[in-house]
């Protein structure tokens, strides 16, 4: 049996628990390809065309899965808690694409606090409608749980141990601060990532730093921010504060919670460290964004000359 | 004293000033100026590009009122990302160089409980007792206007010659400024209610019925859909819409699972906001053999922007034809008013097919 994985959205946050979980079962997984251009033009195709553009990504990749594998995963998140809300398009995902690929074989698990369901019973669900015993999916969800919390530790770590490095003896590091299906994607913030290498710098990932230490952080920026996925990106801010020379907000059209949260970021932290929103209305290729790039990093540039020569502080 | 302002929606700046003034006896009350194409010039000026109409429309109530000399502003709003508003456009004012005090009636904690205590902040002094009943006057004079604009709102297409509604109205929202208790809610209520139910009706012979369904401010905020309704009852059309505060505060909330059984088969979960209701609603409509089903939303509203794929199901399903509005601050007049003309030349075209 083969579960196809989207590559999209929630995958890049949970893309190991699920590819651990279903092995575990003793499934096949089929992942969607890289982003391209036909997965962009097909998933617009069938969107309303003022989705956002990650789901629009989102649903070309759940068309190109449909006719290839027994199910594809789809799963409905409420939120974790009541101050833990996600983007309500997550709360609609399964049924959108239930409405919009109407024959495709969906499969699904909820997490909703309102309603008091976990990821675990969830899991259980799922492994019971694929007909596996209920000890095998228990076992299969832990071993996955555990393999992606030891992913997700050991990426923390790499990044903890590149920021550890003295300021002044390695290049300038650029803190993207986006949501990791942008961050991520091939089409959508890694073109961005590898300019900012290209320009010299190293870039850094916010959705990559201990989630849970971020998520804390975050209160000091934004107290009444209730957006989980927003706060565990916010939170590396703070986090990395002493070791970044700059930030890159990058957000996908025409999203209003990013807009909203990115806004009054910026506006607090306006002191701190240099900053850019970038938002990416169509996949990589403006000249525009690249040509903003390259001048942010002037300005790095400069601020870090300045440092060297002790006429300001970098952090003050 | 201080001045204390709020952004108006619809009518329902009567209750809210007169909870804010029996809580905060001794303040000034100020409701924002009522909503104008300045207002949403004035707020689009200072918001994020991508903020929501309902931002930015309560944004610009929000400089409206400061120039008016307001000192504590209360954001009265709820919902899928107004919740965090009063964050970001507390921030966005200061920078502006305002002093004030901004305090969040809706935001997490929606309900009485959470208004209280937000009322507490802002030095209320009257007990427990005393403001449990001055909310609970305050909410059934909310359930009463909404009774009674819901009433109008389905009747205004077959008043004629037309008018009596609307003073009738306006007399009404005037008087209900005397309210001091139930007893006297109960005589203008009551009063307001036997002259509005006897406003001669004619039932014409051929009229379209058309339901309303969307995001709350956009379908409430009559300046925000360009005063909709009144446009729809010149066009022949009888009106029905679910959304108002009372169905907001109180049956939302309290129907949550049967709105979701409502919503089956088409949905399996809640998608968000208003989206389940939008969806639920516009069966129900369908069911009953409404012509037409109108769809209002701001601009990029995720949760109405959700429910576009069902809505489309269900419009193919039950052969019910859906228009879509979406509105920003470049949205014209007269572009929604060629396409009302035209949804409506439609719906009697497939009237008369039907009628042969
Ligand atoms: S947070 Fe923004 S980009 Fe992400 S799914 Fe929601 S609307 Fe789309």
């Amino acid at each position: 049996m083969t579960i196809g994985l989207p590559r999209a959205l929630l995958y890049y946050r949970y893309s190991h628990l699920w590819e651990n979980f279903f092995t575990g079962l003793g499934c096949d997984t089929l992942t969607s390809p890289e982003t391209n251009k036909a997965i962009v033009a097909e998933g617009a195709r069938c969107c309303a065309s003022e989705c956002c553009l990650p789901s629009k990504i989102y649903m070309g990749h759940v068309r190109w899965l449909t006719g290839k594998c027994d199910y594809i995963l789809v799963p409905r998140l409420e939120g974790f808690g009541p101050r833990d809300k996600v983007c309500v398009k997550f709360n609609a995902l399964y049924d959108i694409v239930r409405n919009t690929f109407k024959d495709a074989p969906l499969l699904d698990y909820d997490i909703d606090h309102k309603r008091g369901r976990g990821e675990l019973a969830g899991f259980l669900r799922m492994g019971a409608k694929l007909g596996r015993p209920f000890f095998k999916t228990l076992a299969a969800y832990n071993s996955a749980r555990g393999a992606r919390q030891a992913e997700e530790r050991l990426a923390a770590e790499r990044q903890d141990s590149l920021m550890r490095a003295r300021p002044e003896v390695t290049v300038p590091k650029v803190l993207i601060v986006s949501h990791p299906y942008n961050t991520h994607d091939n089409m959508l913030g890694r073109p961005i990532a590898e300019h900012i290498r290209r320009l010299g710098a190293q870039p850094v990932f916010a959705d990559q730093a201990s989630s849970a230490e971020c998520a804390r952080l975050a209160g000091e920026i934004s107290p009444s921010l209730y957006w989980t996925f927003n706060k565990e990106l916010v939170g590396a801010i703070k986090l990395y504060e002493k070791n970044i020379d700059g930030v890159v907000f990058v957000t996908a059209f025409p999203c209003g919670q990013d807009a909203l949260v990115n806004e009054l970021v910026m506006d607090k932290l306006k002191h701190s460290t240099p900053m850019i929103n970038i938002v990416l209305d169509e996949i990589w290729g403006d000249a525009g964004i690249q040509t903003r790039i390259e001048s942010f990093m002037d300005i790095i540039d400069a601020r870090r000359l300045k440092y060297e020569n002790n006429i300001i502080p970098a952090h003050g | 004293m201080r001045t204390i302002s709020f952004p108006r929606m619809a009518n329902y700046h009567v209750p809210i000033e007169f909870l804010l003034k029996s809580l905060l006896p001794g303040e000034r009350v100020l409701p924002a100026p009522p909503v104008t194409r300045k207002t949403l010039e004035l707020g689009s000026r200072y918001s994020p590009d991508f903020a929501c109409a309902p931002f930015k429309y309560t944004l610009g109530s929000f400089l409206e009122a400061l120039q008016e000399g307001a000192d504590v502003l209360v954001q009265t709003a709820g919902g899928c990302r107004l919740g965090y508003y009063s964050e970001v456009q507390r921030q966005i004012l200061w920078g502006l160089g305002y002093k004030f005090e901004l305090v969040n009636l809706g935001g997490n904690e929606f309900g009485p409980l959470g208004m209280y205590r937000a009322c507490k902040k802002l030095g209320c002094t009257v007990g427990y007792g005393r403001a449990a009943y001055y909310f609970a006057l305050a909410f059934r004079m909310t359930a009463i206007l909404d009774e009674l604009e819901g009433y109008i709102r389905e009747n205004l297409v077959f008043e004629r010659p037309p008018g009596r509604f609307e003073s009738l109205h306006g007399e009404f929202l005037n008087e209900l400024k005397n309210v001091t208790g139930f007893e006297s809610l109960r005589v203008i209520g009551g009063k307001y209610r036997r002259l509005i139910n006897s406003v001669e009706l004619t039932q014409p012979e051929e009229y379209l019925r058309v339901g309303l369904v969307g995001e709350l401010y956009s379908l409430m905020e009559p300046f925000c859909n360009f005063y909709m309704e009144k446009e729809l009852a010149k066009f022949n059309i009888a009106l029905k819409r679910l959304i108002n505060v009372t169905y907001l505060l109180f049956d939302k909330k309290r129907l949550a699972s049967r709105t979701l059984k409502e919503a089956r088969p088409f949905l399996k979960y809640e998608i968000g906001a208003d989206g389940t209701d939008s969806v639920a609603y516009m069966k129900l409509l369908a069911e009953r053999g409404y012509d037409g089903i109108i769809h209002l939303k701001p601009f990029g509203c995720t949760p109405e922007v959700n429910a576009m794929p069902i809505l489309q199901n269900i419009s193919a399903e039950y052969k019910i034809p859906v228009l879509y509005f979406s509105f920003d601050s470049q949205t014209s007049e007269t572009g929604i008013n060629t396409r009302l003309e035209a949804f409506r030349d439609m719906l009697e075209m497939r009237r008369k097919l039907r009628a042969k």
